[in-house]
């Protein structure tokens, strides 16, 4: 011991700010474990007195029931795992294409909210207040019940859309097309065109930097990706063909069905989501100094260029994180497909095969562990892209 | 001779006046800033405006670029009226120099990209000659070493030098100021005004707002001072320290002049 410590006036150890911290820390743990025991041995005793048998069995068992919109090969013989798998990708289809959609919206609405131009920025602005202050369940309500299923009923009275689609309440049916002999060809002549449009962009950005002279890109790479495929197309005669939807006994048949619960979800998030984005994006955008704007201006900067290699770049710095979150609501929301029957993960899986088999545990935590795992990489892939576009301070 | 030779001297004007405002007049809602400016600068014309807080100097240049809005009178620069023609604005402000109070250098792009941001977008130069115009202006700066940093990374001196450079790779014809020197600390303001001297060396027309006597003395053409938002006199620097005509004139300069 040496002479620092020994002249220390000794403190009792129940003032001791160290020891205080470790009594603190053993108690909560204590507490924690208590509580997970109690919960555990509740459950295993319920599930034993239910007599129902813990564990994954029921994975391999038939469902038997159907499901009215399945992106894999699923029927009433298949498994209740399908059944998972089925309900997963239906989440994960509205949740992507939701996101998708919702981001482009709110960037136009946010923007267009701090546009000089007087009617664009007020109609954004009570898009914004009265999209956000009405709760999401009830939007999905209105646009199910009262926006689609206002759509005729009677096959007769479908509406026509031009190209051989129908809407009637009973969805959307879409021309399906079917590729017959020869079209591997135009897909192959699709490829390469993309392929030649990356190559074209990147030597023409090579040849800006060089010579500073321009080229009308967007044409040229639009061009490349359109002739190629149809060149093919018209040499092999056209073998697309195509399902036209057709008025059958009870409902349109054949071609791409789109369910009114799927188009309902959709719209709902989507519109629901975009208010909140174009607030954050507004954020954004307000959050970079009026300086930044005059300095591009003065340097001769149009509107646009300033917006978009100045102003916006700096703005997702802000952005980003709110945004994050506005991406993990949306696909938490997705699980309120419940609500007007669109048959996402929450809907088969903690409903119809939770009810058939009763196995609640697994069935709950497993659901709870797939909405994690979706919103933790989520946020791993913005967080990526955050510090991509960080600041470089001293 | 080559593009990258002819951006590396200050571009000629079309005419032989610079600026000229005619009757300028402007309000923000019931405050009146300008009131009937006239003004008429000479092509090679270094001009100082000073005056205290709140009389219109920086309204005053920040209309010239149009960053700011006259409602009455007219604005002719190198010859081209400002109207509400987003093109001739555009045109206008590609051959007017700006540097702000606070730098506002881009925080997200290097030294060299912010230099060469607008000769690439708005000039349409290869990057490879607007980096070459680049360096060239930072070695004139002296701090050629800071090309690949980003602004967060330089003193405040080194930023608003940065900033000048940045405003000279567009080839300017006529340069504003706007209190370049009054967000830096003591010690920094000499290295600005020393990149401010030489450029006046070089016959660039420029329009300073500055309290920098010092500068003035050395570096006008003229002094023009301004109170609530008029032009009170407007004089060579010598006339104009050693007998100031108006009374106002004389309180300002017994105030800054200890």
């Amino acid at each position: 011991m040496d002479a620092a410590d020994s002249t220390k006036p000794k403190v009792s150890p129940l003032y001791d700010p160290k020891v205080r911290g470790i009594a603190y820390q053993v108690a909560l743990c204590a507490l924690i474990g208590v509580l997970v025991y109690g919960a555990i041995s509740n459950a295993i005793e319920n599930l034993t007195r239910a007599k129902i048998a813990s564990g994954f069995g029921f994975w391999t068992t038939t469902a038997g029931f159907d499901i009215n919109q399945t992106l894999i090969e699923y029927s009433n013989i298949s498994t209740y795992g399908r059944a998972f798998w089925v309900g997963l990708l239906n989440t994960l289809l509205v949740a992507a294409l939701g996101i998708v959609f919702a981001t482009i919206l709110g960037f136009a609405i946010g923007i267009a909210r701090l546009s000089r131009n007087w009617l664009l920025a007020r109609m954004a602005g009570v898009y914004v207040e009265v999209i956000r202050n009405i709760p999401l369940l009830l939007q999905l309500l209105f646009w199910y019940n009262a926006v689609l299923k206002a759509l005729p009923e009677q096959l007769q009275e479908s509406f026509i859309i031009p190209g051989g689609g129908f809407l009637n309440r009973r969805g959307l049916f879409l021309p399906q097309p079917v590729f017959g002999n020869g079209s591997g060809i135009a897909f192959v002549a699709l490829i390469l065109g993309i392929v030649a449009a990356i190559i074209f962009r990147i030597r023409i950005k090579r040849r800006h930097e060089q010579t500073g002279v321009r080229a009308p890109v967007f044409a040229i790479v639009l061009a490349l990706v359109v002739v190629p495929p149809l060149v093919a197309l018209a040499l092999a005669g056209f073998p697309i063909d195509f399902i036209y939807p057709y008025p059958g006994r009870f409902n349109i048949q054949g071609g791409i069905e789109i369910l009114p619960e799927f188009m309902a979800l959709l719209f709902g998030l989507v519109i629901y989501t975009a208010a909140f984005i174009a607030e954050v994006v507004r954020a954004g955008l307000f959050a970079v100094s009026r300086g930044q704007t005059e300095a591009a201006y003065s340097l001769g900067l149009p509107t646009g260029p300033t917006l978009r290699l100045v102003v916006i770049p700096q703005a997702m710095r802000v952005i980003i994180p709110p945004l994050t979150s506005q991406y993990l609501n949306l696909t938490k929301n997705s699980s309120l497909a419940v609500a007007i029957g669109y048959p996402d993960l929450v809907q088969i899986f903690t409903g119809t095969v939770l009810n058939q088999t009763g196995q609640a545990v697994e069935v709950v935590t497993l659901t709870m562990a797939v909405y994690l795992t979706i919103s933790l990489v989520t946020s791993l892939l913005m967080n990526l892209y955050d510090r991509r576009v960080a600041l470089v301070e001293r | 001779m080559n593009q990258v030779t002819s951006f590396l001297r200050p571009a000629p004007l079309n005419t032989d006046v610079a600026v000229e405002m005619i009757g300028v007049n402007k309000w923000y809602g019931d405050f009146h800033v300008l009131r009937d400016i006239n003004l008429k600068v000479m092509g090679g014309e270094r001009i100082v405006i000073c005056g205290p807080s709140g009389s219109g100097k920086s309204t005053l240049i920040r209309c010239i670029n149009r960053l700011e809005e006259h409602q009455r009178g007219r604005i002719l620069v190198d010859g081209v009226e400002l109207l509400d023609d987003v093109k001739k604005i555009e045109e206008i402000r590609r051959d007017v120099g700006m540097v702000f109070q606070q730098f506002n250098l881009f925080p997200h792009l290097t030294v060299l990209e912010n230099l060469t941001l607008a000769p690439i977008w708005v000039r349409h130069l290869p990057r490879r000659e607007a980096e070459e115009i680049a360096r060239h202006y930072l070695q004139r700066v002296k701090i050629p070493e800071q090309a690949e940093k980003f602004p967060g990374q330089l003193s405040g001196g080194q930023q608003q030098r940065v900033a000048i450079a940045r405003a000279l790779c567009m080839n300017p014809k006529i340069m504003l100021f706007d209190e370049p020197t009054s967000a830096l600390d003591p010690e920094m303001v000499k290295e600005v005004l020393d990149a401010m001297n030489e450029l006046a060396n070089d016959g660039m027309t420029m329009l300073v707002v500055s309290h920098e006597m010092g500068f003035a003395r050395q570096v006008a053409n003229r002094i023009v001072f301004m109170d609530e938002g008029q032009i009170i006199e407007a004089n060579t620097p010598e006339a104009f320290f050693a007998s100031p005509q108006h009374e106002r004139t004389k309180l300002f300069l017994s105030q800054i002049l200890h």
